[in-house]
């Protein structure tokens, strides 16, 4: 087919859809109307893509910067799938968004849905990017395409939100993330993405340490440890804007460079010889304990999903981290499997709040009576985040928890099965609640217009609660599409 | 014809400033300075043409030979440097019509034209001479006009302005002078080409040392560079609008320029680098002025103030780039100072827009600016992002270089403190940001709320300054590409 090499066109169609919504400024019906289709058309092409993949595909130079810098891309597996994944999400995101944006009468809808395109069109600037350089390019621009999203209320608190957003997400990048870029140029005279690393050679023991964890603080969008505070700052967007972006696209924009830099810069094999992981290891451990702790004191729900992600992206961090084929290939399963479930559960967070205003978790007693299908699909995606079979969050974690048998770290084994715990004690308690306990009756007089939320926003949230249940059955072809990435 | 475009480049803006004084209306006066300044920027590009085909231009005034006659001398470096002065200097003056009848009352604006014709000239004289003394002496044509040209600014603050920065250019100039008569003294000679093949063989004089001391000085005065910089943030915010855009993209950028020439060419490197030591003096003050000119612009009211504190810490950049004493820092300053004239040139425009409408520049006064000067507003921010060096701007190239040239040589502090600068300029520009999208202006009166853009003649040319600094961001075959030859021929 003549569209493989233009890789461009999976950042050109959600851009023109962006340009056209702001053309139908003043037409609501096409605005929606087209940021739907490029949200359909995108995932189209990326299907497409997928179907003619037969391993990965020269590296296409759209723009030579200068000698050694270039932005180009390139048809791998691991890109594929993210970008697989965020542009159909992105689909059911934008339904949503029509029901949860017009539910509450949220204002400046045009520059909504042209930032909205214009962050997914860095996601995919991200996905395909054939080195360091596009990479670090658009995960630039992913960022500052996002804030207008996140202070979209433009309240003072919205605001102060933005600021911890932008000032740890720039700040963290250029602080290490482009040290580290310049550093790997020096040392190793390419950026470009390789099976099996470029720094073989070229950096041993203690400076591999550094500057693998020089990487990995430098991705602030993978919240690590002391850089996480802008997650749940990020929560002061409309859910939409949390649901795919700060549960899907940003998050995983920064675990998807995580597997791509441990992969195709490190490479496996050479960060198990230089032990250059083992600083960051400890730390996602740790983070992934410490923010299960945290989100169970979270009463805020949008707050506590917000923990729960980070918990989740230190899953998959450590994935990397353990330096094991089978580890880091369920890190990148995990990196589906975790989009799925999470963005179900913002999903039901919006639709309660479209319906009922309630924030917290403790105003739900009894909902569950008044929203059947919102709970229910609450509980399945929780269970699925929680990794029982037989949802697909299980593969992934059983994955993640042999590569910790495999490489005999037995504290990570114990640290998985604690935060599993800790899933079970924040999430499974907010479904409960909701079908179990009497309503509260302080709030049931505002209560007897409660009902199901609009319908374009409970089919998006239906829809994906069931692909964690079915996908459970499906997980095979993915797993085999991923293996050669991890175990050349 | 051709081959007299060294000339022409300095003369045709030095007869045009008394024959300005001549033309009485403003309009026409601004008509002249102008259709001078395309002029000059057509000659430029005219001369980076024939540098890249024929090399170096040597051009002998009078037919005098050098050295005893005088020679200007266009080689990359030179017209890399002109390009940029002549294009800033176009732009300028094409949005100038609104804001300096604004500013300036109409009997004196000849007069004004003039001095900036004159300002012109000495900036281009000092880039194409090749005389160490007509080097001062343009430098003098363009320090004394630009004193003027600050003095009319809008309120009587920048009589003292002016007076500050006379006084300190004044010792600046001496100390250069002093530096050049000092070189005359021991050599004879002040064609550059000759100065340089007679220095090495008076390396241990005492008077070298004392000339090299001067010059550095005198040169680091006109630079900016801290701690001599106080002359600069006051003649900035108080110069009038136009001024400011001119002198921000031109006047430092063409001392750096002359730092570059004097202790890189006509000092042989290895001698201003290992006999006089000029990256001990460089390197740290660099970084104080990163770090402490960025500091304070955080907590500037008046954000002309704050931009001028920013340049402070721009120049910085630049000078820490070359204080790094090799050829790709060297490189990474010229990319660097190229670069900051955009975004420094823009932001200043976009305040004279600003200025122009709302009649202060205040940070209070820039509440509800997002929606009442959308473009405008919109500039600031495209602009402000390239200052930061956000990728896809010019300002990340520009940063990346001189990153990568700081740890190439291995000076990790260096490269900490041009990440770190970047973060505080995240500071201050988000602090303009904040107040023009998040907050209601405090006088919600209906007057308040009308959309005041800028007159397009001002909104053109600063948009093409913001889509060169996205341009610059990609497409470096230009800025990078002729500065790297430039430097190596310097370098040799």
């Amino acid at each position: 087919m003549i569209l493989l090499p233009h890789l461009e066109l999976a950042l050109l169609i959600p851009l023109l859809g962006g340009a056209l919504v702001l053309l139908f400024r003043n037409r609501p019906r096409l605005r929606e109307a087209s940021s739907l289709s490029a949200g359909i058309l995108l995932f189209l092409y990326i299907t497409q893509l997928l179907g003619q993949y037969h391993g990965p595909s020269p590296v296409h130079t759209l723009l030579n910067i200068s000698a050694n810098l270039s932005i180009a891309f390139q048809l791998e597996p691991l890109g594929l799938v993210f970008a697989l994944l965020a542009s159909g999400l992105w689909v059911f995101t934008t339904m949503y968004s029509i029901g949860y944006m017009n539910g509450n009468s949220e204002k400046n809808l045009t520059r909504f849905y042209l930032f909205f395109s214009v962050s997914i069109a860095a996601t995919m600037g991200i996905a395909f990017a054939a080195n360091l350089f596009t990479l670090f390019i658009f995960y630039e621009a992913l960022t500052l395409s996002t804030y207008p999203l996140v202070t979209h209320k433009q309240t003072s608190e919205a605001r102060s939100g933005g600021r911890v957003y932008l000032g740890l997400l720039l700040g963290t990048s250029i602080m290490f993330f482009l040290t580290a870029l310049v550093i790997t140029w020096i040392r190793s005279g390419t950026l470009d993405f390789m099976p099996g690393g470029v720094l073989e050679g070229n950096t041993q023991g203690l400076a591999a340490v550094l500057l693998f964890t020089l990487f990995m603080l430098g991705i602030g969008k993978a919240a690590l440890l002391p850089f996480y505070r802008w997650l749940p700052a990020a929560m002061i967007a409309p859910t939409p804007v949390s649901a795919l972006l700060h549960a899907v696209a940003v998050v995983k924009a920064g675990v998807f460079s995580v597997l791509k830099i441990s992969v195709y810069t490190f490479g496996i094999d050479y960060l198990a010889t230089q032990e250059a992981s083992v600083w960051i290891l400890w730390l996602a451990v740790a983070t992934m304990v410490i923010a299960s702790i945290i989100a169970l004191s979270m009463d805020n729900l949008k707050a506590r999903l917000a923990y729960s992600t980070i918990s989740q992206l230190s899953y998959i961090v450590i994935g990397a981290a353990l330096a094991w084929p089978a580890a880091a290939l369920g890190g990148a399963l995990h990196i589906v499997t975790h989009a799925f479930g999470k963005i179900t559960l913002f999903f039901c967070a919006g639709a309660i709040y479209t319906v009922t205003k309630y924030t917290r978790v403790s105003q739900l007693n009894g909902l569950g009576h008044k929203m059947q299908f919102t709970f229910a699909a609450f509980l399945l995606a929780a269970f699925s985040v929680i990794g029982l079979p037989p949802f697909i969050g299980s593969w992934s974690k059983w994955l993640l928890i042999e590569g910790s048998v495999d490489t005999q770290h037995y504290i990570v084994l114990f640290a998985f099965a604690l935060s599993t715990l800790l899933n079970c004690a924040y999430l499974l308690p907010i479904g409960l609640r909701a079908f179990f306990k009497p309503p509260d009756p302080a709030q049931t007089i505002t209560g007897p217009g409660i009902q199901e939320a609009p319908l374009a926003c409970l089919i998006p949230l239906c829809a994906t609660a069931a692909a964690t249940l079915l996908l459970f059955f499906y997980i095979q072809p993915l797993y085999d599409f991923l293996y050669p990435v991890f175990n050349s | 014809m051709l081959a007299h475009l060294p000339a022409l480049q300095v003369v045709i803006p030095l007869i045009s400033a008394p024959a300005c004084v001549l033309v009485t209306r403003a309009n026409w006066a601004w008509l002249l300075a102008t259709a001078v300044s395309i002029i000059s920027f057509v000659i430029a590009l005219l001369l980076v043409h024939e540098v890249s085909v024929h090399g170096v231009l040597s051009y002998h005034l009078g037919g005098w030979r050098p050295p005893l006659g005088i020679e200007y001398r266009i080689d990359h470096l030179s017209a890399y440097l002109l390009t940029i002065v002549a294009a800033t200097a176009s732009i300028t003056m094409i949005a100038a019509r609104e804001s300096i009848k604004q500013e300036i009352p109409p009997e004196k604006a000849s007069l004004f034209f003039s001095a900036y014709l004159l300002c012109l000239t000495g900036l281009l004289g000092i880039i194409a001479s090749g005389d160490a003394f007509n080097i001062f002496v343009f430098l003098e044509i363009s320090s004394l006009s630009s004193y003027v040209l600050i003095a009319m600014g809008r309120d009587r603050r920048a009589l003292t302005a002016a007076y500050q920065y006379l006084i300190m250019g004044t010792i600046g100039a001496t100390f250069i002078l002093i530096g050049v008569g000092l070189l005359y003294m021991l050599t004879g000679t002040l064609n550059l080409q000759d100065l340089q093949q007679k220095i090495p063989a008076i390396v241990d004089s005492r008077t070298l040392h004392a000339a090299f001391a001067f010059l550095t000085a005198g040169i680091s005065l006109k630079i900016a560079l801290f701690p001599l910089h106080l002359w600069l943030p006051n003649a900035y915010a108080h110069a009038p609008s136009m001024i400011t855009v001119f002198l921000s993209a031109t006047a430092t950028k063409v001392s750096v320029y002359v730092l570059l020439r004097f202790f890189f060419g006509l000092f042989p490197q290895e001698i201003s680098l290992q006999q006089f030591h000029l990256d001990k003096i460089l390197l740290p003050l660099s970084i104080i002025a990163i770090l402490t000119a960025s500091f304070v612009a955080i907590f500037q009211e008046n954000i002309k103030r704050m931009l001028a504190y920013s340049s402070v810490a721009q120049i910085g950049y630049m000078t820490l780039a070359i204080g790094l004493g090799s050829a790709d820092g060297a490189i990474a300053g010229m990319v660097y100072l190229f670069n900051h004239a955009i975004i420094k040139g823009g932001l200043f425009l976009a305040m004279a827009c600003v200025l122009l409408r709302i009649g202060s520049v205040q940070l209070e006064d820039f509440a509800g600016l997002g929606k009442r000067m959308p473009w405008t507003m919109a500039a600031v921010v495209l602009l402000g992002l390239g200052l930061i060096g956000i990728p896809f701007t010019a300002g990340f190239v520009s940063k990346w270089y001189v990153l990568s040239a700081a740890i190439e040589q291995g000076h990790w502090l260096a490269a900490i403190v041009v990440v770190g600068g970047s973060l505080l300029t995240v500071l201050y520009i988000w602090k303009i940001i904040e107040h023009a999208y998040f907050k209601t202006p405090v006088s919600a009166t209906r007057q308040s709320q009308v959309i005041l853009e800028a007159p397009r003649q001002m909104l053109l040319p600063l948009w093409l300054l913001v889509a060169g600094s996205f341009y610059f961001g990609l497409e470096t075959s230009f800025s990078l590409g002729f500065a790297s030859t430039a430097i190596q021929t310097l370098f040799h």
